[in-house]
């Protein structure tokens, strides 16, 4: 697979801190970054290759706490989803919201949901969970408990 | 006298689910506070418990107007993972499925637009026909609304050859209405004064805030799913992706009124295409989905619809990700209403076309120092008709 | 008439917007949608109802003059539809408050709920 020109750009700046590159297409990738570079890649990706930023994904899985952020370069329709692993019991990472302001909401709902924490964040409200479900009460964590029925 | 306005909802129907404050001091808007979560139905989780065909109709109904989108989104990703290409005849009915909702949608939008313009008129005739378009997803889908059209791999339905000319027929109509009401509203001069330099959104706030669809493109920012990762028959023929620089509630009403004619030319070349595919040949089958990840995004009427799908091999996805695009877009609030006065926010708040159950419904005003209630939803809307009745004096 | 979205996907709320416009045109039958909970003699209530719609909804059913009659439209207000099996689910309707009718569909037609109302404004 031809190496995507982004990710050769990525490889440059970030060398031995990109964990981990999978190129599925000309359109989809994935990188694995260490979590503390985080705002640094963001960065590098919003204002010097002119990525969007979508939305982010959070999700529980062996490896603990992870984060992918889906950025869209829209000239040539990319998606690149930039990975991170956050440990399961206090798992927190740096906002993005510095940044964009895009992230903001997003940030505020993966707390409420899997219990993250957002270093430095403006606001981190309630977003949805007020009223629906209790303070500390991560639903979408602890899968095999309280999972809804097949 | 400095009050808390509260924005109500602008659906005629809906009374006081709080969602946005409006802080005001005078006649201007000086801060907004938005409380959500009376819409949140715990998809996301549900979606976990249905296998992948069962995800179709509960995604669906995520969004009323923006139905097909979601569908469209999902199926691309699942599409992704299990590396299938659909057949052409598939590729058709869907583009004209989403350019349908389009049209529907966006007829919808300007009903509603005129509504809180004060122009009921517009309302009315906007949502009359809108009934044609409805007509055709019963005709072609057998539904008004949740067409359930979109399987992994192509359609459920076919749209019989002998069905086309009433298309065709209803496309037609809809063509003159749209000329109606693109020259009703682009050439009015209470409209222009209501709308030209209110609620503007620069290109700097729509990349800072993420913002996609009518709403980015108005402002000058050019991006298409269908055009930039471009998928189903868009590839296959030819439109254009219309923008417009100013970035007022007016560009964004010029935009999607003339999205509408686009529409109306993709469905058209699609159907004359479609004719030569066999007629029947609508899916590929696909047995398994393998263990991975996907991602799939689709232009709903509103903007960028995103799924994520994580698959273990089983017939459940592990995790979904949905993102409408209400989600980004409804957050420029605070850059649109802030600093305007409360008569505008109205219709500020309706320019980005927030989709209801993809955001919730809108709040009402408190006064910023007394923290008493002003104004309710419909006391807003009423302003907002209240302005342009003196304009029009 | 009062309508109360609940955590919906807004078709039904569409199509009993819907039926205002020319096509359906419910003013002929003498009904009339009102702004406040206190104007009205019908309850139309449709979507599933999550933790947070209900306290609501007991609410704008106490400030309701009584008599008042109440209506859950479309699959989600009779029995929480799709949504019923959510994390966040506190309906169905008729769990929070009484319900005189019941009209189903994803989304009901505009003739059935039509049809509905007037079946229930005959009784």
């Amino acid at each position: 697979m031809a190496e995507l020109f982004e990710i050769k750009e990525l490889n440059k700046i970030f060398g031995k801190k990109i964990l981990e590159v999978v190129v599925k297409s000309t359109r989809r990738a994935i990188v694995t970054i260490e979590a503390a570079e985080i705002v640094a890649v963001s960065e590098f990706l919003f204002r010097e290759l002119q990525f969007r930023f979508i939305i982010a994904t959070a999700m529980e899985t062996d490896q603990g706490i992870e984060i992918l952020y889906h950025f869209s370069k829209d000239i040539t329709g990319l998606i690149l989803n930039v990975r991170v692993v956050l440990e399961k019991e206090n798992p927190a990472i740096e906002t993005l919201t510095g940044l964009f302001e895009g992230a903001n909401w997003i940030e505020r709902e993966m707390h409420e949901i899997i219990g993250i924490h957002f270093n430095n964040h403006p606001n981190l409200e309630k977003l949805i969970s007020d009223g629906n479900w209790a303070e500390g009460v991560y639903p979408y964590r602890n899968r095999d408990e309280g999972q809804v029925k097949k | 006298m400095n009050k808390i306005i509260p924005i109500g909802p602008y659906h005629p129907l809906q009374e006081e689910p709080e969602l946005f404050k409006l802080y005001c001091e005078g006649e201007i808007v000086k801060d907004i506070k938005w409380e959500t979560g009376y819409n949140h139905r715990g998809i996301e989780k549900l979606s976990e418990s249905k296998t992948f065909d069962q995800v179709f109709f509960l995604v669906e109904r995520i969004c009323g107007i923006c139905s097909t989108s979601h569908p469209f989104a999902f199926a691309n990703c699942m599409e992704e993972i299990a590396g299938v290409e659909i057949p052409d005849r598939a590729k058709y009915i869907r583009s004209i499925i989403g350019e349908l909702e389009r049209i529907h949608s966006h007829l919808l939008w300007v009903g509603l637009a005129g509504h809180f313009l004060g122009y009921n008129t517009v309302f009315m005739w906007a949502w009359k026909y809108r009934e044609p378009v409805l007509d055709m997803f019963e005709m072609i889908t057998g539904n008004r609304n949740s067409y359930a059209m979109f399987k992994i791999g192509g359609v459920r339905r076919d749209i019989e050859n002998h069905n086309i000319p009433r298309i065709r027929e209803m496309l037609d109509f809809l063509k003159k209405k749209t000329d109606l009401l693109t020259g009703a509203v682009m050439d009015d001069p209470v409209i222009h004064a209501r709308t030209k330099g209110v609620g503007v959104l620069t290109r700097e706030d729509i990349i800072t805030y993420a913002a996609v669809g009518p709403t980015a493109r108005a402002s000058g920012v050019d991006i298409d799913v269908r055009r930039d990762d471009p998928y189903a028959a868009y590839p296959l023929v030819n439109w254009k992706v219309i923008t417009a620089q100013e970035g007022d509630v007016f560009a964004k009403a010029k935009v999607r009124l003339l999205e509408m004619y686009e529409s109306i030319s993709i469905i058209d070349q699609s159907l004359d295409r479609m004719k030569k595919e066999k007629e029947g040949e609508i899916e590929t089958v696909v047995k398994e989905i393998p263990e991975g990840m996907g991602t799939g995004r689709a232009e709903a009427p509103r903007g960028e619809v995103f799924h994520f799908v994580k698959t273990d091999g089983s017939n459940y996805p592990v995790r979904h990700k949905i993102r409408a695009p209400s989600y980004v877009n409804i957050a420029t609030f605070r850059k649109t209403c802030v600093g305007q006065t409360i008569s505008d926010a109205t219709i500020s708040l309706a320019a980005v076309d927030p989709c209801y159950c993809c955001t919730e419904r809108m709040a009402v005003a408190y006064d910023m120092h007394t923290g008493k209630k002003i104004m309710n939803g419909k006391e807003l809307i009423e302003l907002s008709a209240r302005k342009t009745s003196e304009l029009k004096a | 008439m009062f309508h109360f979205g609940g955590a919906s996907c807004n078709n039904c709320d569409i199509e009993i917007l819907d039926c205002l416009t020319p096509r359906y045109d419910i003013e002929r039958f003498g009904m009339q949608l009102v702004g406040s909970i206190r104007h009205a003699d019908v309850l139309l209530v449709n979507g599933s109802i999550n933790l947070k719609d209900k306290n609501r909804l007991l609410e704008i059913y106490k400030q309701a003059p009584k008599p008042i009659i109440v209506v859950a439209i479309g699959a989600c207000g009779c029995t929480g539809g799709i949504f019923a099996e959510g994390n966040t689910f506190a309906g169905p309707v008729d769990k929070i408050i009484p319900v005189d009718a019941y009209i189903p569909g994803c989304p009901p037609k505009p003739e059935a709920i039509i049809a509905g109302l007037v079946k229930l404004l005959e009784k």
